[in-house]
């Protein structure tokens, strides 16, 4: 196949996955209606019960319960389906970007391809943890992020193919940029815990309960997202203060220079920290430790896409057109007094 | 639990302490006042609120220009803001990472950190040669508890508990036949916690510790070589820019020299990519010490060579022209290769000449180079970075170009204050077009220009780091005592088995409890499985044990 063979398929594929993604979504949005009327026809059924009325609407209305429960657990597995099927596509457009490169090459040289990795690991970390913890709940607000990062990421930070600046052509940076990616993805899906967790804190908790609502209890969400940021706090120890470093002191000789990708890497890092603490620290547990992790995953996205436009002297520039420059001269000498004339 | 207590003041670790015996009010001595003040320092909420804090405090130095990162941005952030650069001087806004207030923040968390691990450090040895804790009298009010009855006598069902969580590497108390804790097993695991946790907070000491002694004693230094040019020796006069740590001293530059004999790189052409570079090569020849033999290593991008403590990196590149400049007497002003810096990645690139000893008039010269010289609709384009057709194209002043006045100059910046524009028998500024060989004649005798050539250049940086491998050693090991920290599960069991005699007949009562610590983990399937295993046939017949 030719590099822009590859090209072609990753676009196609892309645009597929977003399209099955999108299908998903609303698979699992049916699925959830269909979960509420399971619940309603449920509480009446109870109701019912508790009242001694006649058994012959009883069974009715049990028979009519049990149908929509089955449909809504089809829909269910079709959603899962599905999601494994958009997955799939979008791993292939990833691989398709790599073997589009010439040399074949990392697929993230970019904002586009970035984002492109990142929302791919989002999927696969929700598809990995969905049976060990029960996750199937948050299905439609995984994938209407998905599909709408991914979005974003087709019609604005769309980029062609092009070679890796040098200065990336690291296998430093390969551990870097794969663990980053992974533990973006990961706060990402433990953000949406807790933010979950939030609202339903807000909502009155465990006790306002809609009946038949399938997100879990308080402290299940709090345990899960804690387990998640378990997860993801040292990969992303390992990315930033690691390999990052170890990879900046190759390429640039400084292996903490301050730059202001290294600076909000840092404020990830110490606000996570900061939510682990919190986690044990009485007076913070539940509302503010959550807080704290919904900050954690702003300062995190800000990072993987805001700075940019924040920043001119970032050297991660992969961002924009920037990409090519990264070898000029980057503090242009200054002996004396080079100031503007 | 003994060690509840070791924990910082306000850390809650499974069922929430309780609050270590008040103070009574209006005793607050000196003494008392200045351990009040420890124990508040030493908290678990000043620790968090510290490191929110220190990550707020990081954020204005990613958005304010700063001196060690880019000094250029800085210089031209200030020209733009006349009225906030002395606020923001005050504040130490331009350098945030060595600000008072910044070092604040991390050193009182690093107190904070100290007064934190150390009492910690004490009570996890002792609690690491002590007994796991006795059995609480009432199991069913922990909240992962469960009981069943079985035929098999008490003692039996405790062997096999101790059985059981042994094989599960539980630590057991040891039993008292005839105590209070007899019709009991209370078993211990997961010290490694503790112990990752401890490693990870020292580690974190350990990381600053060999960053401090990067930025005191080590140095940074960044210089443009010309490829065939003279050689670099290392000493403070010759970098063009020099960051060395307050600690730093002259004498600690290793002596070595080099020369950059060859610079390779390769354009791309086609593709998507075109106009980039890539492959960059500088061949050099280097002596470790004055007279040594000469050797030689290929610098690229990502491989930097290390000489002595010392590290050379190649970060980028550029083209020099070669100009020489005739005055009026036709002596030779000035001569060879210019440094020009490339604006953008077009290398399009600025640079200045000046010839302060041309007669009968000072000759100064600023403007651009065009490595690949083309003027497309009505503006002059470089069409590629490489050296197709390059043209210099410069502006030409005389008069007094400032350098009498003592006042430093940068070689990048012609100082037009006092110098004049050249100008052409129109009253327009004279402007130099050269194409590689030519030579232009300036006007009114003032002598001329000859563009001779180009010579490539590569800007080095060259860094010693000293504490690196101890910085590098700590985030190693703050990442092994994280895992530990972070995924072993320290928990507690008891099984405690009572004979019952109840309505339905007589049988063994046996209740599982069990505490998990970290809080992190779902423990009913633990539970059962544990239920699971000790219900299962024992091994051993219950007589053999105690
Ligand atoms: C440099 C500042 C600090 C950093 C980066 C930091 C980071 C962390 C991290 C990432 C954890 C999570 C590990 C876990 O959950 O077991 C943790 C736990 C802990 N930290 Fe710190 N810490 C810092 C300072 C402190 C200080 C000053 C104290 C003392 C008050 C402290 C006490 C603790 C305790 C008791 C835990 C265990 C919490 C638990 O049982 O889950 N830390 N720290």
């Amino acid at each position: 196949m030719t590099d822009t063979a590859w090209e072609t398929l990753s676009n196609q594929a892309i645009g597929a996955a977003g399209i099955v993604y999108f299908l998903a979504l609303l698979v699992t949005l049916a699925e959830w209606a269909a979960l509420r009327q399971v619940g309603v026809a449920e509480t009446t059924a109870a109701r019912q019960q508790g009242g001694g009325v006649a058994l012959a609407v009883r069974t009715g209305d049990d028979g009519e319960a049990e149908a929509r429960e089955r449909r809504s657990a089809f829909l269910g597995r079709l959603g899962t389906i599905l999601t494994v099927i958009a997955c799939t596509a979008h791993g292939v457009s990833l691989v398709g970007r790599g073997m589009a490169a010439d040399p074949n090459r990392v697929p993230w040289g970019n904002m586009y391809e970035f984002v492109v990795s990142g929302t791919f690991v989002v999927t696969l970390i929700y598809l990995v943890l969905l049976r060990r913890y029960a996750l199937q709940w948050m299905a439609p607000i995984v994938l209407a992020f998905v599909t709408a990062t991914l979005m974003v990421a087709v019609i604005w930070l769309h980029a062609e193919v092009a070679p890796l600046t040098e200065a990336l052509n690291s296998y430093w940076l390969v551990i870097h940029v794969v663990s980053a990616v992974i533990a973006t993805g990961a706060f990402t899906v433990g953000g949406i815990l807790s933010a979950v967790y939030l609202v339903k804190l807000r909502r009155g908790g465990d006790a306002a309960a809609r009946p038949g609502s399938r997100v879990p209890s308080l402290a299940v969400l709090d345990r899960t997202a804690y387990r998640v940021h378990a997860f993801a706090f040292p990969v992303w120890t390992f990315a930033v203060l690691i390999t990052g470093p170890i990879w900046a002191h190759e390429a640039w000789s400084r292996y903490w220079n301050w730059d202001p990708k290294e600076v909000w890497a840092f404020i990830t890092w110490v606000v996570y920290a900061a939510y682990l603490h919190a986690r044990a620290t009485a007076g913070w547990k539940g509302r503010n430790a959550a807080i704290l992790a919904l900050v954690g995953v702003a300062t995190l996205w800000f990072n993987f896409i805001g700075i940019n436009y924040f920043s001119t002297s970032s050297m991660h520039s992969y961002a924009g057109g920037a990409e090519t420059t990264s070898l000029v001269v980057r503090a242009e000498p200054a002996p004396l007094d080079a100031g503007t004339p | 639990m003994a060690d509840v207590a070791s924990r910082p003041e306000g850390h809650v670790d499974g069922p929430p302490p309780d609050d270590g015996g008040g103070r009574r009010p209006g005793e607050l001595g000196v003494r008392e006042l200045g351990r009040w003040t420890w124990r508040q320092v030493t908290s678990m909420r000043t620790a968090l609120v510290l490191l929110l804090l220190l990550a707020l405090a990081a954020i204005p130095g990613s958005v304010i220009p700063q001196e060690n990162v880019d000094s250029l941005e800085v210089s031209r952030w200030k020209a733009d803001h006349p009225s906030l650069t002395p606020v923001y001087e005050r504040l130490g806004l331009f350098s945030v990472y060595d600000s008072p207030w910044f070092s604040a923040i991390y050193i009182l968390l690093m107190v904070s950190l100290v007064g934190c691990i150390v009492p910690r450090t004490f009570v996890y040895a002792r609690a690491l040669r002590a007994q796991p804790p006795a059995t609480p009298r009432n199991l069913a009010r922990l909240p992962d508890h469960t009981s069943y009855t079985t035929d098999l006598e008490p003692d039996a069902v405790l062997a096999r508990a101790r059985e059981v969580l042994g094989k599960r590497r539980y630590r057991l108390r040891v039993a008292e036949p005839d105590g209070p804790g007899a019709d009991s097993v209370s078993a211990e695991k997961g010290f490694v916690r503790e112990a990752g946790n401890l490693l990870f907070h020292v580690s974190v000491i350990v990381v600053l510790v060999g960053f401090a002694i990067g930025g005191l004693f080590g140095y940074q230094g960044g210089v443009i070589v010309l490829v065939n040019g003279q050689p670099f020796t290392n000493t403070a006069a010759s970098y063009d820019d020099l960051d060395p740590g307050s600690l730093f001293g002259a004498d600690d530059f290793d002596p070595f020299s080099f020369r950059v004999d060859d610079f390779d790189l390769e354009w791309l052409t086609e593709g998507s990519g075109a106009g980039t570079a890539r492959k960059f090569e500088a061949q050099i020849a280097y002596r470790e010490n004055p007279g040594d033999e000469e050797k030689s290593y290929d610098l690229r991008v990502n491989h930097p060579l290390s000489i002595g403590d010392t590290d050379v990196f190649l970060i980028g590149h550029g083209y020099a022209p070669v100009i020489t400049v005739r005055d009026g007497n036709g002596d030779i002003a000035y001569s060879g290769p210019t440094v020009f810096l490339p604006t953008d990645p077009s290398f399009q690139s600025l640079g200045v000449v000046k010839a302060p000893s041309a007669r009968p008039q000072q000759i100064g010269l600023e403007g651009i180079l065009y490595p690949t010289y083309f003027f497309v609709d009505g503006n002059p384009t470089t069409q590629f970075p490489a050296l197709g057709r390059p043209l210099i194209s410069m502006l030409a002043w005389t008069g007094d170009l400032g350098l009498d006045s003592g006042v430093p100059q940068s070689v990048y910046v012609l100082d037009t204050e006092t110098a004049t524009p050249l100008e052409d028998a129109d009253g327009k500024q004279v402007r130099v077009d050269l194409f590689e060989g030519e030579t232009e004649q300036l006007p009114g005798g003032l002598g001329s220009v000859t563009f001779e050539g180009v010579q490539p250049w590569v800007r080095v940086q060259i860094s010693q780091t000293p504490g690196k491998e101890i910085a590098l050693l700590g985030v190693v090991l703050a990442l092994i005592g994280l895992l530990g920290s972070l995924y072993v599960r320290p928990r507690r069991v008891w099984v405690r088995a009572r004979r019952v005699d109840g309505d339905h007949g007589s049988g063994t009562m046996v209740e599982v409890a069990l505490l998990d610590r970290s809080g992190g983990a779902d423990l009913t399937t633990v539970l059962d499985d544990l239920v699971a295993d000790l219900t299962s046939a024992p091994t051993a017949p219950a007589k053999e044990t105690s």
